[in-house]
């Protein structure tokens, strides 16, 4: 399914087995090909070249010590720094304000309203809080209908004011709701928006000043190629996000977006979804998007082989 | 961006006088096209193109080189698309035209319906849309409230019923009224659930019960802001319904949409629409000069 880097890299390896050192002209062939593999898998270009300019100085003039061949040297070294790169622990929602508020944020159609509906029922069911999600998209055809459908499907109740089209507004009077009616979480549904779009820019940056969120996330589709960066840089400059929420993680995709995303805003990836249902949701981790990125199944048996 | 703003004044530089295009000038293309989405590997083909014809001609001066660049990319975009389309057309002779709109999840098809909807209604056509999103929440209602600001009918079922039945029910109800185009709504699905995918060759077989060589078309839609993922979302897309025209959508963003360079010349598969916005008349007919400029913006 996935291009194969293992065999490629293995051929590049072949140079390399049989130096004792790994030098400026060994290691070319193989970083071209990390290169390759991670344009190919979506991470942002001038990542991609820092990525490999970190991995060259880290491997360069290192003997290969012990059992380790040169090839066996490079695997680790890729996949190492690239699961330290996507972030360590794994970390979870800040659930400690009464309510916790939690601001959704992305362009359209990345998954902020299933997301809601899935850390609503994930908050409900895993911690149990009582959540109350706050309908603000006044744009999208049949917006708030769909999140009372998800409302409805999870058991979580729905505020929303069909009569109002002020987002800011609808926010505010959503946290006054969860006080008054005990719910201790607020998970706050936005409309999508491009970062390009200055209005729509202020309007997210209006909603998060009104209600001062715990917990701002910034909701993007693995799917998206080389323009990940502008965007996560962009809502981040306006939001100075907490997290990243990573949905459709169930498809193919090798989710290069991660890394570059990581790499220039430097926030925590949270959660991923892996599903249109309520409870198709996943912690991060690190070391699987680093093996899906480089599209290694199995980077452990490479290792042995090389 | 420096590379970005003013990438063919840079080229025009770069070759002044020079009888080959210098590596420089290629890598900055690389980084143009590359972070354009187009991809490594149609990136390397455009760029040997570019290498061979420069070897061919000798002395290009920069003018022609802008034109060939513009030309070698915009030639790996369909053969189908040389005609060129300037305007929202149907052909006449199907009646009623049956046009399929599937992708992945989130891309934009319910939104491209409405607007599509709204052109063809524009140009007097009677239109009939099919809400065969059984699946996702509020996607009937979602569909409704365009159905609504078109003013076209729409025909549905409950939540959770047969979306082939939906596509049935919306042919039949089409002959009945005479219309002269259906535009049936499909859920978003992931092109590896191979169950979902079955599902849309169901809708089809079932749509051939009413009109025997329905659909006419079938439009991909894709969001211009994935990478290439795109590829395996064509080629999956293709096997299950073979898919004939393509869409691009939130082009008004800053991605670029490069990866349907490569997408088009694998498959032969034209792009017929762009989505330049949310709003009703946020549609146009594809330019593939205009696209390709945007690379270089
Ligand atoms: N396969 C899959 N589909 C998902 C996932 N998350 C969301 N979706 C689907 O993606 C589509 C868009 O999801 P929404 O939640 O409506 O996205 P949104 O960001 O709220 O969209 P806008 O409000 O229009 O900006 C829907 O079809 C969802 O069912 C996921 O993790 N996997
Ligand atoms: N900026 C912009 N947004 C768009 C464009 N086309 C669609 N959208 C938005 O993208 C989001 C998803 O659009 P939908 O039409 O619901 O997408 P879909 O493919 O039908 O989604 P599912 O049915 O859930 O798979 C909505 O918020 C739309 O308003 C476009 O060209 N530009
Ligand atoms: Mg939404
Ligand atoms: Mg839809």
């Amino acid at each position: 399914m996935f291009d194969n880097l293992s065999e490629k890299l293995d051929k590049a390896f072949h140079v390399l087995k049989g130096h004792g050192q790994i030098t400026e002209v060994n290691i070319a062939e193989t970083l071209k090909e990390v290169r390759r593999a991670l344009l190919d898998a979506d991470v942002n270009f001038k990542t991609a070249k820092e990525f490999t300019n970190s991995v060259k100085s880290k491997a360069l003039g290192q003997d290969v010590l012990t059992s380790l061949k040169p090839g066996q040297l490079m695997v680790k070294l890729v996949k190492d720094e690239l699961t330290e790169l996507m972030g360590g622990e794994a970390a979870g929602v800040d659930l400690s304000g009464n309510p916790s508020v939690i601001l959704m944020a992305g362009l359209q159609g990345s998954g902020k309203t299933t997301f809601s509906g899935k850390l609503a029922n994930f908050l409900k069911n895993k911690k149990t809080k009582n959540p109350l999600l706050v309908a603000c998209d006044v744009y999208r055809p049949a917006a708030i209908d769909q999140l009372h459908v998800v409302g409805e499907q999870i058991g979580v109740s729905v505020y929303s004011d069909r009569e109002n089209s002020d987002p800011v507004a609808i926010a505010k009077a959503g946290v006054d709701y969860a006080k008054a009616n005990g719910h201790n979480v607020v998970i706050v549904d936005t409309a999508g928006r491009l970062a390009v779009d200055e209005l729509m820019m202020k309007e997210i940056s209006n909603i998060h000043n009104a209600i001062n969120p715990n917990e701002t996330l910034f909701v993007v589709d693995s799917m998206t190629g080389q323009d990940a960066v502008n965007t996560a840089k962009s809502f981040n400059d306006v939001l100075d996000f907490d997290g990243v929420i990573l949905t459709k993680l169930d498809g193919d995709t090798r989710g290069g977006a991660a890394l570059s995303i990581k790499s220039v805003v430097n926030k925590p990836i949270k959660f991923i979804g892996t599903g249109e249902k309520m409870d198709a949701v996943d912690v991060f981790y690190p070391s699987r998007m680093a093996d899906r990125i480089l599209g290694m199944g199995d980077v452990v048996s490479l290792v042995e082989r090389a | 961006e420096k590379s970005k703003t003013s990438f063919f004044g840079k080229l025009s530089k770069a070759v002044a006088g020079k009888s080959k295009v210098d590596d420089e000038v290629l890598d900055d293309l690389e980084e143009v096209l590359v972070s354009s989405d187009v991809g490594v590997d149609t990136t390397l083909k455009i760029i040997e193109r570019i290498e061979a014809r420069v070897a061919k001609d000798k002395y290009l001066g920069t003018d022609e080189l802008n034109g060939i660049l513009r030309e070698e990319i915009a030639s790996l975009l369909s053969e189908t698309n040389t005609g060129e389309q300037e305007d929202f057309m149907l052909p006449t002779d199907k009646k009623p035209y049956v046009l399929m709109v599937v992708g992945v999840n989130g891309v934009g098809k319910t939104t491209t319906i409405g607007k599509l909807a709204y052109q063809f209604k524009k140009q007097g056509k009677k239109v009939v849309l099919g809400a065969a999103d059984t699946f996702r929440a509020a996607a009937i209602d979602q569909l409704q409230v365009w159905a609504d600001r078109v003013d076209v009918p729409i025909v549905k079922q409950q939540m959770g019923s047969d979306p082939a039945s939906v596509a049935f029910d919306t042919l039949k109800s089409a002959v009945n009224q005479d219309a002269d185009v259906v535009i049936i709504d499909t859920a978003g699905r992931l092109h590896n659930k191979i169950n979902l995918m079955n599902e849309l060759t169901k809708v089809k077989r079932v749509m051939q019960k009413v009109v025997p060589d329905a659909p006419d078309e079938v439009l991909l839609v894709l969001d211009g802001s994935t990478g290439q993922n795109a590829f395996e979302q064509a080629k999956q897309f293709t096997k299950a319904t073979e898919v004939s025209s393509l869409a691009v959508t939130k082009l008004d963003g800053t991605a670029k949409g490069g990866v349907v360079i490569g997408i088009s010349d694998q498959f032969k598969i034209p792009v017929k629409y762009i989505g330049v916005g949310e709003a009703i008349e946020d549609l146009q007919v594809f330019n593939k000069y205009e696209f390709v400029d945007s690379f270089f913006k």
